[in-house]
């Protein structure tokens, strides 16, 4: 494992993200896939991490297990002081609707509701109360620019726009994490820039952890702070990214 | 998630996929409208069997004997009466008397009925008349006739009943068609006409030992010591009475005055002092020159004391048998009806319920993904059955409602068209059927249960769904 010494300086007090050696395998008929194979990692809170890596590095896999949506097959994935390895899978739902919020490259949002009801499907199971869902929800959709399609259904907007209202239902909850899987896989390279954009100005402005899976190493040059790189499951590189802060 | 949020969310996954929901939902109303349509009909029959019953007003009476009467109620009570027979007490006044002062006894009244003559028009008839007490006048069979009650407890008047009042007038309608005759038509030549009646009197004679003033003061001061030397004489009488009233009532009906055709006021019939079979049977046995009674009738304030009055005449030593004892065997029989009607009904439901699941489980293969986004956005296991579990109640609470409405029609046609069928037979319209409102209830709610149950499976199957798996899924 090869890891870079010049990654941003960690701040002081309890890492965002704690990930030690995590091993994620499936079987597969006769053969035994190691997704994630012996990574180990820290993130900081309000750090901006991109996750590279070909197809099939095991990318996706890590952000599923940082998600809590997949249980390690040995290590831990610490997550806010939480071992994820360790919670029953009524508190990993809970640490998936309160810590964390997820953006897909296929947006994944529900074809049979409009817009705001998808938005505000997190709230409904905070048993949050309809009057102050509703509020939420149309401040949300208004910061990521869809205040006038509250009542659209996703196969009537772009790309793009699904993606913001899926970015609005992931902050609905205010969680401290975003994971956000190839965010911009689907769109072209303006639309991919505007969500990157409102991306950056969640972790700039709201301090929120972002750990982004991409393939694309020139998004993640331009947005991330700091860029691990994954191949066959393993942890191969992880380093601060200079260029990035050059430009800043 | 909050409950409203649940119902919310279940009606619109039910309203995406209309058509299959609202085959499903057809299927449960159905089974439920079966399963209703089985049971009122179970519970109709039962309670015109009631009404049958009640309609003698006798479910509040107790019919009482003595000990010494070999036509016992119950084997119980035959061996009774064999075992006890020598020191059981002879049914007569003095023993009336005892009963009626029983706690919640309304009255206790001989059933004096017998067999004699009555001359219309110079011709004879022969008939069973019974004596009827002058609380009857509330009875069902006595309210409303054209005419009146008796005016008086002693009045010379009769009541006829229909089929009497035929024969008067020399009508004989073909047997199943005196319902076609109105009893109004037949009271418009025979009230106020006058009968008379030929009777055996039953009159005391003196003693054949000694002197008569003897022999009545030792009957007065110990009436049931058996005293062979008592006597009566039958004696040939003839009253005069006056017909007041004609009554549709079913001779077979009505307990005590079964059978019987004319009815006198039962004062009188007892003032009459008319020989009644059983004073032979008493004479041969040498019991008392008093009048015994055969049965004696108690009428009680409340039906749900019948049995409470039986237990006490018991303990005074007679025997006591009441409708409800009747019935006893009657709500049995009607209870394993119900049970099987039901079993049938419920089959029908039973094939609705794996409608229920085929649903669900469409309904979980189709929505995969959907699945894995809510678990991916935070939805628990519990959230994802609960959603599933609302959405097989709310079919089952819909198809039980729509069921009961359609269990309802089916029960009306099926009560319309046998009426219609017993109208074309010259017989009276019954109602064969009810929909008592705890069936209603029970019906829904028992719909509800099972499309819960039914949801079971599919429930516990999209919970368990593994949300990575489900995401990937196209």
């Amino acid at each position: 494992m090869t890891v870079d010494s010049s990654r941003p300086n960690r701040q002081n007090g309890a890492s965002a993200i704690r990930i030690v050696d995590l091993c994620r395998h499936y079987q597969m008929g006769e053969a035994l896939i190691r997704a994630v194979d012996g990574v180990s990692l820290e993130v900081q809170p309000g750090e901006f991490v991109a996750l590279l890596g070909s197809s099939g590095s095991g990318k996706s896999s890590l952000l599923n297990l940082i998600a809590g949506l997949d249980r390690p097959t040995s290590g831990a994935v610490i997550v806010e002081d939480h071992d994820l390895s360790k919670l029953s899978r009524e508190e990993l739902a809970k640490h998936r609707l309160r810590t964390v919020g997820m953006v897909f490259q296929s947006f994944n949002l529900v074809s049979r509701m409009t817009l705001a009801e998808n938005v505000d499907l997190p709230l409904r199971f905070a048993e949050m109360d309809r009057g102050q869902r509703q509020t939420l929800t149309r401040q949300a959709l208004e910061r990521v620019g869809l205040g006038s399609r509250m009542t659209h259904r996703p196969s009537e907007l772009s790309g793009g726009e699904q993606q913001r209202a899926a970015l609005a239902r992931a902050l609905i909850n205010q969680p401290k994490l975003l994971l956000a899987d190839e965010p911009t896989g689907n769109l072209d390279s303006r639309t991919g820039t505007e969500i990157m954009d409102f991306i950056r100005e969640f972790n700039q402005s709201l301090g929120m952890t972002i750990v982004m899976v991409t393939h694309e190493r020139a998004l993640a040059e331009r947005y991330a702070q700091r860029m691990i790189f994954l191949a066959d499951g393993k942890l191969v590189d992880d380093r601060a990214n200079d260029e990035k802060q050059h430009r800043e | 998630m909050k409950t409203y949020d649940l119902s919310e969310l279940a009606l619109r996954n039910l309203r995406e996929s209309s058509l299959r929901n609202s085959l499903t939902t057809i299927g449960i109303s159905v089974g439920v409208a079966s399963l209703v349509a089985m049971l009122s009909l179970g519970i109709g029959l039962q309670k015109l069997a009631t009404r049958h019953l009640a309609k003698s007003g006798l479910f509040d009476t107790v019919v009482v004997t003595s000990r010494r009467d070999p036509r016992g109620f119950s084997r119980d009570d035959e061996q009774r009466s064999t075992a006890s027979a020598a020191e059981s007490r002879t049914l007569d006044e003095p023993a009336r008397q005892e009963i009626e002062r029983l706690p919640d006894v309304l009255e206790a009244y001989p059933d004096i009925r017998f067999i004699t003559e009555l001359n219309y028009q110079d011709k004879p008839h022969l008939t069973m008349v019974s004596g009827i007490p002058d609380s009857a006048r509330s009875n069902d069979a006595f309210t409303g006739i054209p005419g009146s009650f008796f005016s008086s407890e002693t009045a010379p008047e009769v009541i006829l009943q229909k089929s009497f009042a035929l024969e008067l007038l020399g009508k004989t309608p073909p047997p199943g068609q005196e319902d076609d005759i109105p009893v109004n038509e037949l009271a418009k030549p025979l009230l106020g006409r006058e009968l008379t009646m030929r009777y055996a009197q039953r009159v005391s004679a003196p003693s054949t030992t000694g002197d008569p003033a003897v022999a009545k003061s030792s009957a007065s001061s110990a009436p049931t010591q058996p005293s062979s030397d008592e006597g009566y004489s039958v004696i040939s009488r003839e009253q005069k009475l006056k017909v007041v009233g004609i009554s549709d009532l079913d001779p077979d009906s009505m307990r005590g005055a079964a059978r019987a055709r004319v009815f006198l006021p039962l004062r009188l019939a007892q003032d009459l002092r008319v020989m009644q079979p059983s004073d032979v049977r008493d004479s041969m046995r040498g019991f008392s020159k008093q009048p015994s009674y055969s049965t004696i009738s108690v009428r009680v304030k409340n039906p749900k004391q019948v049995e409470a009055v039986e237990q006490a005449i018991k303990k005074l030593g007679f025997n006591t048998f009441s409708i409800l004892d009747a019935t006893r065997s009657l709500r049995q029989f009607f209870a394993v009806l119900d049970l099987f009607l039901g079993i049938f009904g419920s089959l029908a439901l039973t094939v609705a319920s794996i409608g229920i699941v085929n649903t669900l489980v469409m309904a979980i293969l189709e929505r995969r993904r959907e699945i894995g986004i809510m678990k991916a956005i935070g939805a628990s296991d519990s959230d994802v059955k609960k959603l599933f579990f609302a959405e097989a109640g709310a079919m089952g609470l819909l198809g039980g409602v729509v069921g009961v409405a359609l269990g309802w029609a089916i029960g009306h046609i099926i009560n319309l068209g046998t009426n219609i069928y017993l109208k074309r037979q010259a017989l009276p319209p019954e109602t064969f059927w009810s929909v008592p409102w705890w069936l209603v209830g029970a019906a829904i709610v028992f719909a509800f249960i099972v499309s819960l149950v039914s949801g079971l499976y599919p429930a516990a199957r999209a919970a368990r769904l593994d949300p990575v798996q489900a995401l990937r899924y196209e």
